[in-house]
C-alpha cells in the first residue's frame, strides 16, 4: 500500500514577534502613520540648506585641514580646563559616593539610610549634566569650578549606584566569616566587602574618568569651562579650522582613553 | 627562623608602591585642583549660598500656565528622538555588519573604515553634533534629528556589531550546509539570533535620545531645549523650573517604557 503523504516544499519563517495578523497590520499602519505625521511636521528652510551646504564643505574642509596654531591658546587653556576639571571631579565624585554607595546597599544598610542614599542617586541621575551645569553657573559664576561641580554630582549617581548593585551581589560567605570572629561593622565592610569589591571600584572609576573628559567638552557650551566653551567660540566665529582642530584633540583623547582604562581595566581584573 | 608576629595583607614592598601609587594621585590631585581654580572667582563661590537662596525664592512656585505652551515642543523632542533612532538604526545597521570580523566582507578596507565611523560618532556628543549641524543647516528640528541619528550610530553600531560577533557558529554552519547562499545565512543564521538584542539596543537608545533631545534646543535644534534657552535668556526662573519638571516627567515615562518593552523582548 503505497503512501501518497505530501510533504510541503516551501518553508515561509513563521513571525517573529507579533503572531496575530490583525495586530500586525494595526501596528505597521499606526508606525506609517506616525511616520508620515513625524516627518510632515519637519518644516525645512530650504533655502538656508542650500547656503549651509557652502558652510558644510568649509567645515569639511576645516575638519580635513585643522588649524591648530593660530588659536593654540585659547585650545590649550581650553584643554587644561578640561583634563583637570576630569580628574578633580572624578576623584572628589567617587570619594563621595563610596558612602553613599554604602548607604544605599540593602544588605549593609538600615533601611532609612538606604531610601536616603537611594534618593541622593535617582536625584543625580534623572538631571542631565547640562541642566545641573546651567544651575552650577549661575550659582558659581562661569568657568571651570562650575563644571567640576557638576561633574562631580553627576559621577556620585553614576559610581554610588553600580558600586551599591555590587555590594548587593557579593558573596554573603565572606561577610559571615569576618562577622563570626566578632568584627564591627567596620571591620566587616574592611575586611570582607572592600576587597570584593574594590578592583569593579576600581574599573568603575577609570571608565568615569573616561565618561567625565567627554561631559567636559560639553558643560562648556552653557558656560562651565573647558574645551567645550572653546569649541562653541570657534564655531560661533564660524573659524572651522580651528573647530576642526578641536573635534580631532576631543576624538583623540577619547580613544586614548578608552583604549587605556580598558587596557588598565583588563589588568585590574 | 623568625616569623612575623603579625599577619600582613601585602608584602612591604607591595604596601610602599601601593602607597607611592595613592601619594601620587593624591599629588596629581592637589596640582590639577590649582591650575583648575586658578581663575575661579572665589567671590561668587562664597556668595553661593545667598545666590543660591534667592534662585530658589525666585524659580518657586512653577509658572503652571507655561505649560500650554509647551506641548508642542515636548511632541517636537520626541519626534527627534524617535526619528533620529530611526536614522541612526538605518546608518548602524550596514555598519555594524561591515565592522563584525565574522560578516565583513573586507578585513583590510570596510572593517577598519567601519570601525573608525563607529568610534568618531561615539567620541562626539550629541550636543557637539546639534552645534555643527545648528552652524551649517540652520536652527530647527532637523539639525536635532540629524545630530541624534548620528550619535547613536556608533552606540548602536558598537552593540551590534559585538552581538553578530558572539552569534553560535553552529547555526550559521548548519544554515550554510543546506546550501544557501550568503545573504540567505545572513537572513536565516545571523540575523535570527541578534534581532533580540537589536531591538533592546534601539529601544535603549531610543530612551538615551529623549534625554538628549531634550536640551538639544540649547544650542538651537529644536524640542523643548529651544523653550529652556529662551527662559533662560529672560531669566525666567517660574518657567525655567517648570520646563525641568516637564523634563523630568518625560525622562522617568521613557525610562519605564523602555524597561518594560526590554523586559517584554529580551
Amino acid at each position: 500500500m503505497a503512501h501518497s503523504q505530501v510533504w510541503p516544499d516551501t518553508w515561509s519563517r513563521p513571525p517573529r514577534m507579533i503572531r496575530s495578523r490583525p495586530w500586525r497590520i494595526i501596528l505597521a499602519a499606526g508606525a506609517i502613520l506616525y511616520l508620515i505625521l513625524a516627518i510632515g511636521s519637519v518644516d525645512v528652510n530650504w533655502t538656508r540648506v542650500s547656503e549651509g551646504w557652502e558652510r558644510g564643505a568649509r567645515f569639511i574642509g576645516g575638519f580635513l585641514q585643522p588649524d591648530f596654531t593660530s588659536r593654540w591658546r585659547d585650545i590649550s587653556t581650553g584643554l587644561v580646563e578640561s583634563l583637570t576639571m576630569t580628574l578633580t571631579s572624578t576623584v572628589v565624585g567617587v570619594l563621595i559616593s563610596v558612602p553613599i554607595g554604602l548607604g544605599a546597599a540593602r544588605n549593609l544598610a538600615p533601611r532609612w539610610l538606604y531610601a536616603i542614599c537611594r534618593g541622593i542617586i535617582a536625584a543625580s541621575r534623572a538631571l542631565q549634566e547640562i541642566i545641573v551645569a546651567i544651575f552650577f553657573v549661575a550659582l558659581f559664576g562661569f568657568g571651570a569650578f562650575a563644571g567640576f561641580l557638576t561633574l562631580s554630582f553627576a559621577t556620585i549617581g553614576f559610581i554610588a549606584k553600580l558600586l551599591a548593585e555590587d555590594i548587593e551581589d557579593m558573596d554573603p560567605a565572606q561577610a559571615e566569616a569576618i562577622r563570626a570572629t566578632g568584627a564591627s561593622w567596620w571591620q566587616v565592610v574592611n575586611y570582607a566587602v572592600q576587597p570584593q569589591v574594590m578592583p569593579r571600584l576600581l574599573g568603575l572609576s577609570l571608565y568615569r574618568l573616561d565618561i567625565n573628559f567627554r561631559e567636559s567638552a560639553v558643560i562648556g557650551i552653557v558656560g562651565a569651562g573647558g574645551i567645550g566653551a572653546t569649541l562653541n567660540t570657534a564655531l560661533n566665529r564660524y573659524e572651522y579650522g580651528s573647530a576642526g582642530a578641536i573635534l580631532l584633540i576631543i576624538i583623540a583623547i577619547v580613544m586614548i582613553a578608552e583604549y587605556a582604562s580598558g587596557h588598565l581595566r583588563r589588568m585590574l581584573k | 627562623m623568625t616569623h612575623a608576629e603579625t599577619w600582613r595583607h601585602r608584602t612591604p614592598r607591595a604596601a610602599l608602591a601601593l602607597w607611592a601609587g595613592w601619594l601620587g594621585l593624591v599629588a596629581l590631585f592637589v596640582w590639577c585642583w590649582n591650575l583648575m581654580t586658578e581663575r575661579t572667582m572665589w567671590v561668587f563661590v562664597h556668595d553661593a549660598p545667598n545666590a543660591a537662596a534667592d534662585l530658589i525664592g525666585r524659580a518657586l512656585p512653577p509658572r503652571w500656565s507655561y505649560l500650554e505652551r509647551l506641548w508642542q515642543p515636548l511632541i517636537d523632542t520626541i519626534n527627534i528622538a524617535t526619528l533620529g533612532t530611526l536614522l541612526g538604526i538605518v546608518l548602524a545597521v550596514p555598519l555594524a555588519f561591515l565592522a563584525a570580523s565574522n560578516t565583513t566582507p573586507s578585513r583590510l578596507i570596510a572593517r577598519p573604515v567601519a570601525l573608525f565611523l563607529i568610534v568618531a560618532s561615539r567620541s562626539i556628543n550629541s550636543l557637539i553634533w546639534a552645534l555643527l549641524l545648528v552652524s551649517i543647516l540652520g536652527p530647527g528640528l532637523l539639525a536635532g534629528i540629524l545630530a541624534i541619528g548620528f550619535r547613536s550610530v556608533g552606540f548602536i553600531g558598537k552593540l551590534l556589531y559585538e552581538a553578530i560577533e558572539e552569534t553560535d557558529i553552529t547555526q550559521i554552519e548548519a544554515v550554510t550546509a543546506t546550501g544557501a547562499s550568503p545573504l540567505q545565512v545572513l537572513n536565516y543564521g545571523i540575523v535570527p539570533q541578534v534581532l533580540p538584542t537589536f531591538y533592546g539596543i534601539s529601544v535603549f537608545r531610543w530612551d538615551i535620545n529623549i534625554r538628549e533631545s531634550a536640551i538639544l534646543g540649547l544650542v538651537g535644534a529644536g524640542g523643548i531645549g529651544a523653550q529652556l534657552q529662551a527662559s533662560l535668556n529672560v531669566l525666567a526662573w517660574p518657567q525655567v523650573t517648570l520646563i525641568i519638571l516637564v523634563i523630568l516627567a518625560t525622562v522617568v515615562v521613557s525610562e519605564w517604557v523602555s524597561a518594560r518593552v526590554r523586559h517584554a523582548i529580551v
